[in-house]
């Protein structure tokens, strides 16, 4: 009985070279198109989630949905006093606002105390801050850590979102993003 | 000059496999004596690329700074053990090895093969000439291990720290040893398609060499995976992650592999399909080394992506691969099948084995290249996860399980024996283990209880061809296959006590905090700072209870200067019923740390098994090797007259 089954038709014994074929084609396209490793956010073109933060610091306004669509792109940077990556980061921010940019921070899982001490020692480049005990505003933003940052334009709709600190290189491609947005 | 040794041992190895592959063309179109002449080359050119990879070994060794291989991949803080590891620890010299086990494997069949035909043979080592020749030119052109920096820099740049660990000396040569040892069943196959002498005598001679290479490859899949495992420090054994799948294929193809060139050998039958597994085993091989060496796949294993060795590596997969294939389809319509035999008998078994593990090989294929046919399609990005894999596969695996405890039982070409009466003891066992887990765990998901219950039919079914005949007088062929079915049997019960009982806590504690996970108490005691030879650690001290009597486990995070890093090390406990899991993670802002807790009973069967099933391919490779032993003391003048 198997062995009837297993004595193979001219077709069946062709097979393997066909399925071959197709495999080595579909690796000879993923060689020659490389995989970018940027998947685009899905909150890319989506508006952004309302929300509304408590103050973070006494000395500053704190961040709501509705302020952001001013008209004018701006970035909303996601930090935090006790994230090593965000110390350099808040250079570049510097450099960007020195460059006209409105640049707005949500505070994640931080004390007043301490983001005051954060801002005095490394600068500080936001016009506004928000505080977000809980990282709720965050996980609606689809942020998973931080630093994160998001484009948003005139109208609040997200346009680029930014996982990681923004390199030094990085600042004229966030400054181009901002051009599209505009 | 080391270095330059090696790299002239390299070129002239390769001259050697191309006059070796001439050789063989001119002795199948007219019937020049080539044999001696080949194993004599096939010989030498094994031990160039010894000599090859032995100067690769000492210039890392040395710390040789000047040879940009070692710059990139070593450090002269590393411990020893690591620099020699380190050896193989990147892409060139990972090649190296590759071709290394391969050229000497061809010389080890040119050197002791005497069971096949002439023909085939000079046939087989010419494929393995051919194969070693363009792994050969892969290195000379695209991945010189030896090319030299010049000036030498100072110090060189160091090891992915994940890759600091004992189980990395071992893991990948093992690995490697067991993909490239399929090589000469492929040779073999590729021979005997050639002169058409698929027979028996060539399934005895590829039996050691598929037993050989699979036994490696268990022990190091099952060694890789316990090393993902407490390296990683994500508390699971097996991700399905596309270089573990990588390794998971050829597993599965030789192990159909294995058992039906026992249908081949003691009853001439199964041919095509036999020739045709050999040749697949390899090819899923090679389509391994390139998934990890091309780096198309995103994956754990981080390896560089690089899209002209990836090209490189494509183009010898799809001539080789491709080659077989077309020789297949043409000469298989020759093969006579040989003895038949009837619906339920022990050929049909096998036969079934071989179908189900082919399904499940070509499920975890498919799964693995399917984002990319995906991708290449409709442009979607999108990845298959162990969702996929543990649904689809698992309960093919789970019917193979109970048909691996009857098999055994069928005599070859027709049934004569009461299996049913046999198994009744098993069936009972089992009806057991599902009454015991419905009364004391109800509440567990129905492929991990359904997984219990086949691990104690097995287990019971599985040693029964040795019930009832003297267990001392059975042959150690026998044994090997009890304790390797058996070892699937614990393997499988871990598994699924794994799947079923696990339970796990996450959590962010302050010092002097107790949390619980299982039946254990949990205390994080202390946080201190600490330091290696290489790295600095942060490391957790937690107090673990339960009942009377408490362990201390030391968590760490380790971070690394060269190259900068930072690794998990978890601090794991094993008992009698389990092992208890702890990784300690950042500190948050108000002075918490996190800490990761599992209690995973019976997790340590995974790899107890895995260890059997190789055990019991040990066990069946000693046996077949005495025999070997006996019959060639018997028949010393024949084997004179062959050399002479």
């Amino acid at each position: 009985m198997a062995e009837e089954k297993l004595r193979m038709s001219r077709s069946l014994r062709f097979a393997p070279l066909a399925l071959l074929l197709l495999i080595v084609l579909a690796l000879i396209w993923r060689l020659a198109t490389p995989t970018s490793t940027n998947v685009p956010s899905k909150l890319e073109g989506k508006a952004l989630p309302n929300f509304t933060l408590a103050e973070a610091v006494p000395s500053k306004p704190t961040v709501s949905a509705a302020d952001l669509a001013t008209g004018e792109p701006r970035i909303v940077n996601i930090f935090a006093s006790w994230c090593v990556p965000c110390v350099s980061e808040v250079k570049v921010l510097q450099e960007l606002k020195g460059r006209g940019v409105a640049i707005d921070g949500i505070a994640v899982r931080d004390k007043p105390q301490d983001i005051v001490e954060f801002l005095a020692r490394n600068g500080d480049p936001y016009e506004r801050i928000g505080s977000d005990p809980q990282s709720q505003v965050q996980i609606s933003l689809g942020s998973s850590g931080v630093p994160e940052s998001f484009i948003v334009d005139g109208k609040g709709v997200i346009r680029y979102q930014h996982i990681g600190p923004i390199e030094q290189s990085d600042v004229p491609m966030i400054l181009a993003k901002l051009e599209q947005a505009r | 000059m080391i270095a330059e040794a090696g790299l002239a041992a390299l070129w002239l190895a390769a001259g050697l496999a191309a006059f070796q592959f001439f050789l063989m063309i001119l002795a199948l179109r007219s019937d020049v004596e080539v044999t001696r002449a080949m194993r004599s080359i096939a010989v030498v050119q094994g031990t160039l690329t010894l000599v090859a990879f032995g100067m690769l070994l000492l210039v890392f060794a040395r710390s040789d700074m000047s040879v940009e291989l070692v710059f990139a991949n070593s450090n002269s803080a590393k411990p020893f053990i690591y620099k020699v590891a380190g050896t193989w620890g990147n892409h060139e010299g990972s090649m190296l090895m590759w071709v290394t086990i391969l050229a000497v494997a061809g010389a080890f069949v040119a050197l002791f093969s005497r069971r096949t035909g002439e023909r085939t043979l000079i046939a087989g080592l010419g494929s393995q000439a051919l194969l070693a020749l363009g792994f050969y030119a892969f290195l000379l052109i695209a991945s010189n291990p030896f090319a030299r920096l010049s000036p030498a820099p100072p110090d060189g740049q160091g090891l992915n720290p994940l890759l600091q660990d004992p189980g990395l000396a071992f893991h990948p040569p093992t690995l490697y040893l067991g993909y490239v040892g399929l090589s000469v069943a492929f040779s073999l196959a590729v021979g005997a398609l050639l002169t058409g002498e698929v027979d028996a005598r060539l399934a005895r001679a590829m039996r050691p060499w598929v037993l050989g290479a699979w036994i490696l490859l268990t022990l190091g899949i099952t060694a890789g995976s316990y090393w993902a495992y407490y390296e990683l420090g994500w508390g699971g054994y097996w991700f399905w992650d596309p270089v573990e799948n990588a390794s998971l294929m050829p597993w599965l193809a030789a192990t159909a592999l294995l058992h039906s060139i026992n249908v081949l050998a003691a009853r001439g039958a199964l041919k095509a399909w036999t020739m045709m597994l050999a040749v697949i085993a390899f090819s899923m091989s090679m389509v391994g080394t390139f998934l990890v060496r091309s780096g198309i796949l995103t994956s754990v294993h981080a390896f560089a992506i690089d899209p002209e060795r990836g090209t490189f590596l494509l183009a010898l997969l799809a001539i080789y691969v491709g080659a077989a294939f077309i020789l297949f389809a043409v000469r298989g319509a020759t093969l006579k099948e040989g003895a038949p035999f009837e619906l339920v008998s022990r050929e049909s078994g096998l036969v079934v084995n071989n179908l189900i593990l082919s399904v499940i090989l070509g499920i975890v294929f498919l799964g693995t290249l399917y984002p990319l046919f995906v991708e290449a399609v409709s442009g979607e990005k999108l990845s298959v996860g162990a969702p996929y894999f543990n649904a689809v596969a698992g309960p093919l695996a789970l019917v193979l399980a109970v048909l691996v405890g009857i098999g055994p039982l069928l005599s070859w070409r027709r049934e004569r024996r009461p299996v049913l009466k046999q198994l009744r003891i098993p069936a009972l066992i089992a009806a057991t283990a599902l009454a015991i887990t419905i009364i004391l765990a109800p509440g567990i998901g129905i492929l991990p209880r359904l997984g219990l219950v086949v691990a104690a039919f097995l287990a019971a079914a599985g040693i029964l061809p040795l019930v009832g005949r003297n267990p001392l007088r059975a042959p150690l062929a026998t044994w090997g296959m009890v304790v390797a079915h058996f070892g699937i049997a614990v393997a499988l019960a871990g598994m699924a006590a794994n799947a079923a009982f696990t339970s796990e806590r996450l959590a962010i504690a302050k010092t002097g905090e107790t949390l619980s996970v299982g039946p254990w108490l949990v205390q994080l005691q202390d946080v201190t700072p600490t330091a290696g030879k290489n790295w600095t650690a942060i490391e957790a001290q937690l107090r673990a209870s339960r009942g009377s009597g408490a362990v201390t486990l030391k968590p760490q995070t380790r971070y690394f200067s060269d190259p900068p890093t930072e690794t998990n090390e978890a601090a794991i406990r094993t008992f009698w019923n389990g092992q208890l899991y702890t990784v300690v993670g950042k500190s948050d802002s108000s002075g918490g740390w996190q800490l990761r807790l599992w209690w995973k009973p019976f997790v340590t069967l995974i790899w107890l098994g895995g260890a059997l099933i190789a055990l019991g391919g040990a066990l069946a490779m000693l046996g077949r090797l005495l025999r070997m032993r006996r019959r060639q003391g018997a028949s010393v003048d024949w084997r004179r007259k062959s050399y002479a």
